[in-house]
């Protein structure tokens, strides 16, 4: 079996005495397509950032394509990376935020930029052409000089989107990419994730969005209370859940 | 499709109010400029005298030299001691902690005049490499000269008010921002540099603003360093002819003048740095005026309106 992109043994976080992780133990295959649901205060969102290392995880190991997340381990001792490190590995993965976090200085393209500028430091001209080729790609191909606050929320996602991609990661981390949305505006959003998928991409997608789930997902997880309460095939696992949690989250979200 | 109903043509609502404050405020207005222009013995030639005297003219420069080597100042060190109080490296944000607590709790003229001072306990400075023979001397009253001085003591105490104003601007930039940023794989001073500070500039602008039309006038502390600004060459000049009210009056206009123009300055650099953030810009002050001359009956115009003008020739001061 080939190394998983990502592998989550054990997984705690804790903010102070509160524990929002309780041992989170989950393998996400290239290629593969997984979707976490559950009830907000579940975790779901905190594993997401654990994943990039936006948060440090207290216990347990987290690694993406073979590595471990922001540790290192050298013989029996883990060390912390430094933070350039995190960044090179930061730069692998792609994240889509539930409020876009567009920087608002900055156009349309500009925002695609900028990383590939400054972080890869890409030549301009190749830069520019792959921006224009992503918002082309994400249906925003006349938007290029536009500001973020000039775009609507599902404009603003899909920038968002095409800014990740700009990094050509190897994984994209989704959060809740859809619920900041008016309902008419997941569609076009969902489209971009759906194509996405298609062309191969792995993802982590923590939504609320069932039907995609349904659709698209290769894997479903089901969080409550910091773990994982139940996974699988997300159409078995829709028609057909296991556990009474599951059952009672579904039937009042479907 | 139902035809559009015909656009109201509403009276407007008359506001008498309006005329009564203004009579009030002209009446009022009047009194005090004619209390002045007929004083006894206020002599306004002497004011028009020495308006454009070229003493008084080297003073105005002066003034604005200091004003604004101090704020460059202010602002360069400002920013560092802001980022080093929010940095995560504990002795690097006491350390700004320290200078902030140390140059804000003494006053600028204190602080002026100790520099003013330095060569009477430092007569001399030593100036060498560490584990080496090469030293340079010099004699303190040379190097620290009054300008000097006073430049030290109004820069240095700058710096510690505009690291609580950069800091806050900073504060204020939504969180999100740096999230997203950092998930791009960008450096934490990558992340200052091109997406935190440029956001923070809209807050740190106007205040800023404020600190230099401040700066301006606190710049006339430095008469206790011999300077020779506009309060100086001022009193100078009064203390040899006795027109004391005369000159005040001169350096008042002065002031008042440099004032306006940064004033001024200041709109056009706040519309700047607020691209991208608002899709209605504020009128600008000539806009604001021929609004007032032109259509002072109109309503107030309402957004949003794009393009942003920033990149337009557009000039018309109908924004609806």
């Amino acid at each position: 079996m080939a190394t998983p992109m990502v592998l989550a043994e054990g997984v705690h976080k804790c903010y102070g005495r509160l524990e929002v992780l309780r041992g989170i133990n989950l393998s996400v295959a290239p290629r593969e397509v997984l979707c976490v649901v559950g009830p907000s205060g579940s975790g779901k969102s905190t594993f997401l950032r654990c994943i990039n290392h936006l948060e440090k995880i207290d216990a347990g190991r987290l690694s993406v394509d073979g590595e471990l997340v922001g540790y290192q381990q050298r013989g029996d001792k883990i060390y912390e990376l430094p933070d350039r490190e995190v960044c090179r590995k930061r730069a692998e993965i792609g994240m889509v935020f539930q409020r876009f976090n567009l920087f608002p200085h900055m156009t349309a393209l500009e925002n695609i930029m900028e990383a590939p500028l400054r972080v890869k430091g890409e030549p301009q001209k190749a830069v520019e052409e792959r921006g224009r080729a992503l918002l082309a790609r994400v249906g925003l191909a006349d938007k290029v000089d536009v500001y973020p606050n000039q775009l609507s929320g599902g404009q603003q996602q899909r920038v968002a989107i095409a800014r990740a991609l700009a990094m050509q990661p190897k994984l994209m981390l989704f959060d809740e990419p859809t619920s900041a949305l008016d309902p008419e505006l997941v569609g076009e959003v969902l489209d971009v994730m759906r194509a996405l998928a298609q062309d191969g991409m792995t993802m982590v997608v923590v939504t609320h969005e069932m039907g995609f789930a349904r659709e698209v997902g290769d894997s479903l997880a089901f969080m409550d209370g910091g773990v994982i309460v139940e996974s699988g095939n997300p159409r078995e696992m829709i028609a057909n859940p296991q556990h009474e949690r599951t059952k009672s989250f579904l039937s009042k979200v479907l | 499709m139902s035809t559009r109903p015909d656009a109201i043509k509403a009276i407007p609502v008359r506001h008498p109010w309006r005329w009564v404050a203004a009579v009030v405020v002209l009446a009022f207005a009047g009194a005090v400029v004619y209390t002045f222009a007929t004083a006894p013995d206020l002599q306004w030639s002497v004011v028009g005298t020495f308006l454009f005297f070229p003493e008084v003219a080297r003073g105005v420069l002066v003034t604005l030299e200091l004003t604004v080597i101090a704020m460059v100042i202010g602002v360069i060190l400002g920013v560092i001691l802001a980022v080093m109080r929010l940095s995560v490296n504990p002795v690097v944000s006491t350390v700004s902690w320290f200078y902030i607590w140390f140059f804000r709790g003494t006053p600028v003229l204190v602080q002026i005049f100790f520099w003013f001072n330095i060569g009477s306990i430092l007569p001399y400075l030593h100036l060498g490499i560490p584990f080496t023979h090469l030293v340079w001397v010099g004699t303190t009253n040379k190097i620290v000269t009054p300008l000097l001085a006073a430049i030290l003591g109004l820069g240095l105490n700058e710096a510690a008010y505009m690291s609580e104003i950069v800091r806050a601007g900073i504060i204020s930039v939504d969180t999100g921002q740096s999230e997203a940023a950092q998930a791009l794989g960008m450096t934490r001073v990558l992340v200052m540099r091109r997406i935190v500070l440029p956001q923070a500039m809209r807050v740190i602008i106007p205040p800023t603003g404020n600190e230099t039309i401040s700066m301006l006038k606190t710049s006339s502390l430095a008469y206790i360093a011999t300077v020779g600004e506009l309060f100086f060459i001022q009193k100078e000049i009064s203390n040899f002819n006795y027109d004391i009210i005369e000159l005040v009056i001169v350096a008042s206009i002065w002031y008042l003048a440099m004032t306006s123009v940064l004033t001024f300055g200041q709109y056009y650099l706040e519309r700047y740095f607020a691209r991208g953030a608002s899709r209605m810009l504020p009128p600008t002050p000539l806009q604001r005026f021929r609004r007032l001359l032109f259509h002072f009956h109109d309503p107030p115009p309402v957004g949003p309106f794009e393009p942003l003008p920033l990149y337009t020739t557009h000039h018309d001061d109908r924004v609806v």
